[in-house]
């Protein structure tokens, strides 16, 4: 569904990113893992179209994404810090993007019945805790079914009940056959969502494994104890 | 687009600025007619008005805003929108609002008190010298991410063709006295939008017989309608080349 053809990426004169090459299929829910830094969200702005890349290509569902923006109607886009017009309340932003959206297809409004937002409806944005303002970041991204997720660190700043209602609902998703994108880094959490993992370090690929194949390599039952593993031998290797 | 130029229109015009903007210049409009005994010398205050207060406010209310709404802006970005759309739809959002509150302010009083080809020459320009400079905000705003440079950059831009450019074309008129400069200074006008409004209201308010030579020279130029035209489609010039910039640095930004 999405290609990704060899993407670099510079800052001045950091690379962020270097020769990405990745391929993400529908059904998926993917976790992109890494250190800081490591050109996660980068990656998952180029596929926005909110990053230009420096050299490369992003396929979407068999065209390139260059100058092109229909293809954003098929995705859903919760941001790591969502920030919002200060002024504007819950309610005016969610009007606002559906008025832009402008689109005759049935909203998912489980989420916003979920988190209780509709009694927030009349605060302000920048009245707003951290969680909340990922609360509504979250609503926004799956109101529309969206045939792709992007979830930038969703579960950052959530409280534990709201961490929970969203796992389940980006399971239910999943089922239904959506690719999804994860960022995280709480390990811990991805063991019962994700059925592929990407690491990255230093802007490149380190690994992009199916997870059964994953724990069956390192010989552990748990996604962060594989993982943990891997790294652990990578240091052993002389002169890396 | 449509839906996007509303959103922004009306956010700015809950915006507290544009209203003292509005009620300031229409103060100063109204007054200065109301003051002097003939329209002509009434219609002089109001060209100093457009000249120096309606640049100034043009640039960094639109300045300001545009980096105020960054946060709106990344927001658009990841919905299905066109990066051109969002910049343009901003663009015209603006300039009309700005132009809005000008039609308001100064337009009534000039059409009031003026009713002629002047006043309905100094509308015009009024508007075109808001567009320009709301343009130029534009420009400034893109240049940089940060604030403080940005609008820095703004009020440089306007110090320099509210004042400075009189002062090297004064510099440049001087050096050069001993030489035939007239015509070249008739280009030289076009390389500051606010010097080309001066001279276009000036010729019709028939102050340039005060110009001397180089006056003459402006009427023979300015004053035939193909000079007019030339004056309009430079100051709509002003308005498109710094606008088409930005777009083109717009499209490329990161965010």
């Amino acid at each position: 569904m999405i290609q990704i053809q060899n993407i670099s990426k510079t800052f001045g004169r950091i690379e962020v990113l270097q020769n990405v090459n990745l391929s993400f299929g529908k059904g998926q829910c993917i976790a992109l893992i890494g250190p800081n830094g490591c050109g996660k969200t980068t990656l998952i702005k180029s596929i926005l179209g909110m990053v230009i890349p420096s050299h490369g290509n992003i396929i979407f569902n068999g065209r390139s994404i260059e100058n092109e923006f229909v293809y954003r109607e098929k995705i859903g886009y919760m941001p790591q810090i969502g920030r919002y017009p200060d002024n504007m309340t819950i309610g005016q932003i969610i009007e606002m993007i559906k008025h832009i959206r402008n689109s005759n297809s049935v909203l998912d409004e489980d989420l916003l019945q979920a988190f209780e937002l509709e009694k927030l409806f009349e605060k302000q944005m920048r009245t707003l805790s951290g969680g909340t303002t990922q609360k509504v970041s979250a609503t926004l991204a799956f109101l529309f079914n969206p045939e792709v997720l992007i979830l930038d660190e969703p579960t950052a700043g959530l409280d534990p009940l709201a961490s929970e209602i969203l796992k389940e609902k980006i399971i239910r998703e999943k089922e239904k056959g959506k690719l999804i994108l994860i960022t995280s880094h709480l390990l811990s959490e991805l063991d019962d969502m994700v059925t592929q993992i990407i690491f990255m370090q230093d802007g490149k690929v380190h690994f992009h494994k199916d997870i059964p194949d994953l724990l069956q390599t390192t010989g552990e039952e748990k996604i962060s104890k594989a993982i943990a593993k891997i790294l652990k031998e990578k240091s052993y290797e002389p002169n890396h | 687009m449509n839906r996007i130029i509303k959103i922004i229109f009306l956010d700015i015009l809950k915006n507290k600025i544009i209203l003292a903007y509005t009620l300031i210049l229409a103060v100063l409009a109204w007054s200065s007619f109301a003051l002097e005994d003939n329209a002509a010398k009434g219609l002089l205050t109001i060209l100093n008005i457009i000249l120096f207060t309606v640049p100034l406010v043009a640039i960094l209310f639109a300045t300001i805003y545009l980096y105020n709404s960054s946060e709106f802006i990344e927001l658009l970005l990841s919905q299905p929108i066109k990066r051109n759309k969002i910049w343009l739809s901003l663009f015209l959002a603006l300039s009309a609002s700005m132009c809005l509150a000008f039609v308001i302010a100064a337009g009534i009083p000039l059409l009031v008190y003026a009713p002629d080809n002047v006043g309905l020459m100094m509308l015009v320009i009024g508007l075109m010298i808001t567009m320009v400079f709301v343009a130029l905000a534009f420009l400034s705003a893109i240049i940089t991410r940060d604030k403080a440079k940005g609008i820095g950059i703004a009020i440089m831009s306007w110090l320099y063709f509210a004042l400075l450019f009189d002062g090297l074309v004064l510099f440049f008129l001087f050096q050069f006295s001993d030489y035939p400069i007239e015509k070249p200074m008739v280009a030289i006008t076009a390389l500051s939008p606010i010097d080309l409004a001066r001279i276009e209201i000036l010729l019709q308010l028939d102050q340039s017989a005060m110009m001397g030579y180089t006056g003459a020279i402006f009427k023979d130029f300015f004053g035939t309608t193909l000079g007019l035209i030339a004056a309009f489609l430079l100051l709509a010039l002003w308005t498109v080349i710094p606008f088409y910039i930005s777009l083109r640095k717009f499209r490329k930004k990161d965010l």
